[in-house]
């Protein structure tokens, strides 16, 4: 496979993480930081995702001779 | 072959048990997971499909056929592709309505695109008419 594998388990990772964190700073009363932290995450996710959207639609692009 | 099927099939397993796990926390985080897992599959799939889009050209030059109408045929196969690819993972995001309008446009995209080829033929098909 041509595609770095260990991103997905990364993606699981940060998921479970940010919602440890939520539940951690909900427990404490801080809300906002919870809010924050979960928006944090979604944001670098949504960029390895996009990261990867992009390559396809690159890959796509060439190999179905849409050049023009 | 065998061997990639098997990846393929294991990279969809892994991924929907870490799904499963993460969905009842944050069920964002776990649609992600999956439009990056369907972005893995369908960009394996693209090399074995850019060997078979090679080859057809091959018989196509061989046979001396038009190369317009050979690279018309194969924006619409990458309209399709691209199309059932989005269509589906909206459709997983629940939003079946964008599915459908994301379809319908890949339907009349591709129509667009088949116009030159009809006109040819029915020209070619008024000429044989006396």
């Amino acid at each position: 496979m041509g595609v770095d594998v260990n991103i997905i388990f990364q993606i699981a990772g940060v998921g479970i993480v940010v919602a440890f964190l939520h539940t951690i700073l909900d427990q404490m009363g801080k809300k906002e930081y919870a809010q924050w932290v979960t928006l944090l995450g979604f944001i670098y996710i949504l960029f390895m995702v996009a990261t990867i959207v992009e390559d396809l639609f690159q890959k796509i692009k060439s190999v179905f001779l849409f050049q023009g | 072959m065998v061997i990639e099927i098997i990846q393929i099939v294991g990279l969809g397993l892994v991924a929907t048990f870490l799904a499963l796990i993460i969905k009842e926390q944050k069920p964002t985080f776990a649609f992600m997971l999956v439009v990056f897992v369907g972005c893995v599959i369908f960009l394996f799939l693209v090399d074995q499909i850019s060997e078979i889009i090679r080859m057809l050209e091959r018989i196509a030059v061989n046979a001396n056929v038009n190369m317009i109408y050979v690279e018309t045929i194969l924006k619409i196969i990458g309209i399709a592709y691209i199309a059932e690819f989005g269509a589906q993972i909206t459709k997983d995001a629940g939003q079946g309505a964008i599915a459908s309008k994301i379809e319908l446009a890949g339907k009349i995209l591709i129509l667009a695109m088949a116009i030159p080829i009809l006109t040819v033929i029915i020209e070619t098909i008024i000429n044989l008419i006396p």
